[in-house]
């Protein structure tokens, strides 16, 4: 008798899907974290550019009435050192953090969407190619803010203009793509028990980013379709002699522009909002509070646009509404340096570099936010705007804010990334020139400002002292760039020759802690249950509870394997 | 030592003294610079102390402390005052910011406010109507200043200066600032604050000199390649040097005009052309 036994169904794949090898692997890359990579190498790339752009502008004005550079060139160096900064540095370094830890911090294994994330890098890269392709022609020379007519057709001719507007174009689609993603995977894609009061700060820093990314980037783009269209075809919204208005391109630029200013800052509040209780190894003082400032910024962020234009021809309403709202928002600010101070107060403070960039950060803020408030007074504004005041103000709140958060972030996850530890001393050295460069090259530029220097000038008269304070700010931009060249060698040093760091070299709190490093390509193996804000804290505890009470004397304390855990 | 304090405090503090409006917002941002000090102060001490209190010891033990709502809520209210107060003393100051005083008695007999119907109400003047009106009109990248005084109805025979505006002390001077090809800044530090001189829109703006004298300033919105030289100065004198200095103005200009028609019929003639382009 015959009996049929059914074939159990079984999956067979006719080819393995061969890894892709080499520079490919790269190239065709939907992992979050490799992106994450590229977007971090990439807009570091840049920063050095815009930063060698800013040198030469030192140089410059180094000396009064100085012929190294024509105006044209130092007009095309501003306008690319402020255009590279905020959107081939600032704004996609952010996105580069965020990529890599994001996922990691919540408990995913990738991004909601992996390849439309690699589409949002690929689309940077487009934006700063495009760029950076006009210096070979005729760079753009209205400044990073471009104001109408001075960028219109008439009056700057050249393609570096319409490079700008592309630039804009590529990066903000970036961003906004970058921003519905980071949005869909914080929504749908934390680990078990990762309530809204448990998601790290950098995690919510990167959520308010995101959606002031989703509000404020389509502006920006509609007013640079605007200027491409009154540029070559024949319209007329920003021409005075043809019914359209100079005025509405600053509303519509700064009604983006100043939310970008907290789009560039919020994730930096975010990483200090992580390595602080790290390194003082006591909880973040006031999560809530932080949380809730942060959001409340975001919001307030969209009402103080006018407080660019005090010096416009504007109705008195608006002076005044627009300082209210500028005053109101330096209270959730200013709450935040407190929160800071209070989560060192009564730690145990451990000066690694993290942590020395993160109060390095605190201190430089403060200026910032303190020279934002006469700023906030439109009066007092009348004499300080357009002058080196506020190109000092402007550098303390976004080399204070982003930059040395930055910095913090790549001395605290580099380990991470790569496994291997970075030099302390290399990187004490390099903060300590850094900090000591910042407020030689910024400090001055306060007193220039009250002086009557305004900004944007590619020459001065030496009246005062003008050439003196010139001269300091010079020696402190150098001073600050060979602050960051050590710790570019610090990095190529370690990535050769670097001490293993282990999954947990800080012993931190956040869950991209609880993988290898670099993690593997699926991140977990085991997505752990997360039972507070601090899940890593949790479970070192457990692994301690049972190790001790199995005797197995610290055989897990390294958590490598998730399934040792359990937890 | 308080010339070393008062010293210092300039070195951080605006100019002014030309004019009672850069006065004001003199004395209101130094209130500000004062509450801004004790601030950085005690924020970065308490950051200092906090740094060096509580960096790592032998047998510390961090405080594991997650917030205090009552502290929090302290400070938020704290911060809030201290704005508040900005809020009030800037209100405060404000009038004597924007609103013009009248001229004092030595300065210029102007005759009237001149008839003119002002079609907007930011335009601020004096309380009692009479001020000297110029028209600042940007350009890349020079100044031009437009003086009343034009005989024929459409004004175009008024006078006018370039790059240096010359006015008589003690006298209002009310300015409408303007701009023909793209935005510039008017800004004179000592006479006040600086407002943007946007194509399609007229700003307006005043100042007051007592002493005679030269004040400078420099166009201060990115202008284009020639922004850098796009100087300004304003130069006071005395009431009746003004009166000699705008008819001699009026005379140079009128006989400019004369020497430019002759010498545009002399080029017609010459060229045989049938027509000259604005005679």
């Amino acid at each position: 008798m015959a009996t049929y036994v059914a074939p159990i169904p079984q999956l067979s794949a006719r080819r393995a899907e061969r890894e892709a090898q080499g520079w490919t692997s790269w190239i065709t890359t939907t992992d979050h974290k490799r992106i994450g990579i590229m977007y971090m190498v990439t807009t570091f790339v840049f920063f050095c550019l815009g930063g060698v752009e800013a040198l030469m502008m030192r140089l410059q004005l180094g000396a009064p009435n100085n012929t190294l550079v024509t105006p044209q060139t130092y007009n095309q160096l501003f306008t690319m050192h402020g255009t590279t900064m905020v959107f081939l540095f600032v704004v996609p370094m952010m996105a580069g953090l965020a990529n890599y830890f994001v996922p990691l911090m919540i408990g995913a294994r990738d991004m909601a969407f992996p390849r439309l994330n690699a589409l949002s890098f690929w689309l940077l890269l487009a934006g700063g190619v495009v760029f950076y392709a006009s210096i070979f022609f005729n760079p753009p020379e209205a400044g990073w803010t471009s104001y109408v007519p001075l960028s219109g057709s008439t009056y700057s001719p050249s393609g570096g203009q319409d490079a700008w507007i592309y630039l804009v174009h590529l990066t903000g689609l970036a961003s906004i793509l970058g921003a519905v993603n980071f949005y869909a995977t914080i929504a749908n894609m934390r680990a078990r028990g990762m309530s809204w009061g448990r998601l790290p700060l950098f995690v919510w820093t990167i959520l308010t980013y995101s959606v002031l990314i989703i509000f404020a980037m389509p502006v920006i783009a509609a007013a640079v379709t605007m200027l491409l269209t009154d540029r070559h075809f024949g319209t007329h919204f920003f021409d005075p002699a043809n019914g359209g208005s100079a005025l509405l391109w600053q509303n519509l630029f700064w009604f983006f522009g100043h939310p970008e200013v907290y789009i560039m800052v919020l994730p930096g509040f975010g990483l200090v909002s992580e390595i602080l209780p790290v390194f003082a190894r006591k909880p973040i003082f006031g999560y809530k509070a932080i949380a809730a400032s942060t959001v409340a910024i975001a919001f307030l962020g969209f009402l103080t646009w006018a407080h660019h234009m005090f010096a416009a021809p504007l109705p008195e309403a608006i002076l005044v509404f627009v300082m209210l709202s500028s005053f109101l928002i330096a209270v959730p600010t200013g709450v935040k340096m407190l929160n800071w101070i209070a989560t060192l107060w009564r730690g145990t403070i451990e000066f690694k570099t993290p942590l020395l960039f993160c109060a390095g950060f605190i201190a430089l803020f403060l200026i910032g936010g303190i020279t934002g408030i006469f700023l906030a007074i439109f009066p007092v504004d009348w004499q300080l705007n357009e002058t080196y005041f506020v190109v000092a103000h402007i550098h303390f709140v976004l080399v204070g804010g982003a930059v040395f958060t930055i910095f913090a972030a790549i001395y605290y996850w580099f380990p991470k990334i790569t496994g291997k530890m970075l030099s302390e001393s290399l990187g004490r050295l390099s903060f300590a020139l850094m900090f000591v460069g910042v407020l030689a090259t910024f400090m001055i530029q306060h007193v220039m400002g009250l002086d009557g220097m305004p900004r944007r000038v590619y020459e001065y008269d030496n009246v005062g002292h003008l050439q003196l304070y010139n001269l300091i700010s010079t020696v402190g931009s150098f001073i600050l760039a060979v602050g960051v060249l050590v710790t570019i060698v610090n990095v190529a040093r370690s990535l050769k020759a670097g001490v293993e760091a282990g999954p947990d070299p800080w012993k931190a709190n956040t869950l991209e802690w609880f993988t290898p490093s670099p993690p593997p390509a699926n991140n977990f193996d085991v997505v752990p249950l997360v039972r507070s804000a601090e899940p890593m804290k949790d479970i070192r505890r457990e692994v301690e509870r049972r190790s001790a009470g199995s005797g197995r004397a610290s055989a897990v304390t390294v958590p490598t394997g998730a399934r040792q855990i359990g937890v | 030592m308080g010339h070393l304090i008062s010293s210092t405090l300039a070195f951080f503090t605006p100019r002014s003294g030309g004019s009672p409006n850069a006065n004001a917002i003199d004395s209101l941002y130094k209130i500000t610079l004062y509450i801004a000090i004790v601030i950085f102060v005690a924020v970065e001490g308490a950051l200092i102390y906090a740094l060096v209190r509580f960096r790592k010891r032998k047998g510390a033990v961090p405080a594991q402390i997650r917030g205090n709502t009552r502290l929090e809520v302290g400070w938020t209210v704290g911060a809030a005052v201290v704005l508040i107060a900005l809020v009030v003393l800037t209100f405060a100051k404000l009038p004597s910011i924007q609103n013009p005083s009248n001229s004092g008695p030595a300065g210029e007999l102007l005759a009237s406010d001149g008839g003119v119907l002002y079609a907007s109400a930011e335009r601020r003047p004096p309380p009692n109507g009479k001020s000297l009106n110029i028209t600042v009109t940007g350009q890349q990248y020079i100044w031009r200043f437009t003086y009343p005084g034009a005989t024929r109805p459409d004004g175009l025979d008024a006078p006018y200066s370039y790059e240096e505006m010359v006015v008589p002390t003690n006298t209002t001077v009310t300015l409408d600032v303007r701009a023909i090809d793209v935005v510039h800044a008017w800004w004179i530090p000592e006479l006040g604050g600086k407002l943007q001189a946007v194509p399609g829109y007229d700003n307006y703006t005043w100042f007051k000199i007592e002493r005679p004298g030269v004040y400078r300033g420099q166009c201060a919105v990115l202008c284009g390649r020639g922004h850098a030289r796009m100087i300004a100065a304003v130069r006071a004198v005395p009431p009746a040097q003004f009166d000699a200095w705008l008819a001699k103005q009026k005379q140079l200009i009128a006989e400019a005009n004369l020497a430019a028609k002759e010498a545009r019929a002399k080029l017609a003639t010459q060229t045989g052309a049938g027509q000259v382009e604005n005679p």
